[in-house]
C-alpha cells in the first residue's frame, strides 16, 4: 500500500481532499508546497492539452488529521508559536506576550501551556479555543488556494510538543464550501484574467484617500494596459482567486478599469448533440459463455 | 451458422493503459492504427507511440461467438468516434491512470459521456496499481466521485490475470443487469 497521495490543487481541490480524508477516516499530514516548474510539460487526459509540470518545492502549509478529524494546522510563513496564537486571540496582553517570548522561547507548546495554566494566565479552555480558531483560519485560507502541489503522508503526525485539538471535518467542509461559493461568484464577475487593467482618467485623488493593503499596492504597481491580470498575478505570486479578490475590490472602488485583451480567447470546444443508438440486448447464454471462456484464458 | 459478434469498449484518458489492457488479453496482436510520432513532438515524451485511431482486440469463444474489444482513440479530437464505438456494446471499462491526478477529471468526464451514450453496465479500472505513486482504488473512488454501486477495480494492464478479473467483473454486472 502506498503511503502517499500526490497531486496538485489544480486537479483536486482542498475541499475534495478534506472530503476524502473525512470519508476514509485517514490519519496523516496533508502538506502543501510551493510549485516549482520543471520546465517540462505534462499532457492532460485529453491527450492534447499541455500544462507545465510542477513539483513540490518549499513547504507552505501543513494540516494534520487523526482518524478523519482535523487536529492541527500550520502555515510556514506564519508564526505558529502558542504564545503568538494566544496573543492574537487577546488571551495574553502585550507585556505577558513579550515576557513569554523572551523567557520561554524554547519551550514546546505543551510545556508552555502547562506553565501558563499553572500561572493562571489562561485557562485550558482559552488555549483549546484559540488553537481551534487558529487551525480553522488556516484551513479556510487553504481552501482558496488553487494550484499548489500536495502530498498526503499517511500516518505522519504534527511536530513534537504541538497541541492538537480535534475538529470535525464536516462543518469545516460546509463552511469552506460556502466561502468557495463567494469566490465562484467572484470568478463569474471577473471571468477573464486575460484582461488588462488601467487607471481611470483621474485616479490620483482616489488612490490617496483609499487605504490599500500591501497586496493591493503590489497589484497596483503592476497596472499597465500591456499587463494582463494573469501576468500581474504571476508577478505578485498570487493565485487566480487572490488576484480576483483584489482586482474585484479595486474595480468596485473605481480605482481601475478593465481593458480588453488584444487577442481573441482560445477556441471553445464544440460538443455534438447526443443521439441514442438502438441496442439489442444480449442473450444470457452469450454472457455465460463469455465468462467461461475468459476464466479459462 | 453465422457468427455472433459482441463488443466491449475500453475507454479512458490518454495514456491510461487502454492499449496495454487489450494487448494483454487479445488473441490477435492488437490492431491499432498507430501514427508515427516524430520525436520532437511533445507527445513523444509521454509515450513513444500515439494511437490516433483505435485499438482492436479479439477473443474467440467458439465457432459461433466472438468478442471484440475496442479501445477508444487517445485524443479528444477523435471523440466523434466514441458514439460509433458505443453503439451496441455489451458494456465498457473506464481505465484510470491511478498515478496521474491531472487526468482524473477527464476520466470522470469520459465516464459520464459514455454513460449518456448507452445505459449498459460499466466498471472503472484503477490502473497502474503496480506503481509506487498510484492512488489506492478506494481513494480514487472518493476523488472521482464514483458511486458505491459501481465496481472500481484495482488493475495492472500488463498483468493478464488482473485484466481477466476486470472483464469478468464487467460480465457479472451485465448478468446482474439482466436479472433485474
Ligand atoms: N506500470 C504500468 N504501466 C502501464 C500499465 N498500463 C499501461 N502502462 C504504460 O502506460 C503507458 C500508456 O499505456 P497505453 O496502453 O499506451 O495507454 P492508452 O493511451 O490508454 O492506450 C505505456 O507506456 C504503458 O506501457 C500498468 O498497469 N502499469
Ligand atoms: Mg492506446
Amino acid at each position: 500500500m502506498p503511503r502517499q497521495l500526490r497531486g496538485t490543487l489544480q486537479d483536486l481541490h482542498t475541499t475534495q481532499l478534506l472530503h476524502l480524508i473525512n470519508l476514509a477516516k485517514k490519519t496523516g499530514s496533508l502538506k502543501l508546497f510551493e510549485g516549482v516548474a520543471t520546465g517540462k510539460d505534462i499532457i492532460m487526459g485529453d491527450g492534447e492539452t499541455k500544462r507545465p509540470e510542477v513539483v513540490p518545492g518549499a513547504e507552505r502549509a501543513r494540516i494534520v488529521f487523526r482518524e478523519g478529524k482535523l487536529v492541527y494546522a500550520q502555515l510556514t510563513e506564519r508564526d505558529n508559536h502558542l504564545a503568538t496564537i494566544l496573543h492574537k486571540a487577546n488571551k495574553l496582553n502585550d507585556q505577558q506576550y513579550r515576557v513569554i517570548r523572551e523567557r520561554a522561547a524554547s519551550a514546546t507548546d505543551k510545556a508552555l501551556a502547562l506553565l501558563l495554566i499553572n500561572a493562571n494566565y489562561v485557562s485550558q479552555v482559552d488555549i483549546m479555543q484559540s488553537i481551534q480558531q487558529h487551525t480553522l483560519e488556516i484551513v479556510y485560507d487553504l481552501m482558496t488556494w488553487t494550484r499548489e502541489p500536495f502530498i498526503f503522508e499517511e500516518g505522519e503526525m504534527p511536530p513534537n510538543g504541538r497541541i492538537t485539538v480535534p475538529i470535525e471535518l464536516e462543518n469545516v467542509i460546509i463552511q469552506g464550501t460556502l466561502r468557495m461559493r463567494e469566490l465562484d461568484q467572484l470568478a463569474k464577475e471577473l471571468p477573464n484574467l486575460d484582461f488588462a487593467l488601467r487607471f481611470p482618467e483621474a485616479p490620483g485623488e482616489k488612490l490617496k484617500k483609499i487605504q490599500l493593503g500591501v497586496e493591493e499596492w503590489r497589484v497596483v504597481s503592476f497596472i499597465n494596459p500591456k499587463n494582463s491580470i494573469r501576468q500581474i498575478a504571476k508577478a505578485c505570486n498570487m493565485t487566480d482567486m487572490q488576484i480576483r479578490k483584489i482586482v474585484y475590490g479595486l474595480l468596485n472602488a473605481g480605482l481601475v478599469e478593465l481593458v480588453k485583451p488584444q487577442e481573441a480567447p482560445s477556441k471553445s470546444q464544440i460538443r455534438r448533440a447526443d443521439s441514442k443508438p438502438n441496442i439489442t440486448p444480449p442473450q444470457r447464454p452469450v454472457i455465460t459463455k463469455l465468462i467461461d471462456r475468459i476464466k479459462n484464458l | 451458422m453465422a457468427t455472433t459478434t459482441v463488443k466491449m469498449v475500453i475507454t479512458g484518458p490518454y495514456a491510461s493503459g487502454k492499449t496495454e489492457f487489450i494487448r494483454s488479453i487479445s488473441e490477435i496482436d492488437v490492431v491499432s492504427t498507430e501514427k508515427e510520432v516524430t520525436p520532437d513532438t511533445y507527445e513523444a515524451t509521454i509515450k513513444p507511440e500515439t494511437t490516433v485511431a483505435m485499438d482492436f482486440g479479439r477473443i474467440t469463444i467458439d465457432d459461433e461467438l466472438v468478442l471484440y474489444l475496442f479501445g477508444t482513440p487517445g485524443q479528444r479530437r477523435f471523440d466523434f468516434m466514441w458514439e460509433i464505438l458505443a453503439e451496441g456494446m455489451l458494456g465498457f471499462v473506464v481505465m484510470v491512470d491511478s498515478t496521474k491526478p491531472e487526468t482524473f477529471r477527464e476520466a470522470k468526464a469520459i465516464l459520464e459521456t459514455f454513460r449518456a451514450y448507452a445505459p449498459t453496465p460499466y466498471v472503472v479500472a484503477a490502473n497502474k496499481q503496480d506503481m509506487d505513486d498510484a492512488w489506492p482504488a478506494e481513494d480514487l473512488r472518493i476523488a472521482l466521485r464514483i458511486e458505491d454501486n459501481v465496481k472500481l477495480l484495482p488493475c495492472v494492464a500488463k498483468d493478464k490475470d488482473k485484466v481477466k478479473a476486470v472483464l469478468l467483473e464487467l460480465l457479472y454486472s451485465i448478468l446482474e443487469e439482466m436479472d433485474t
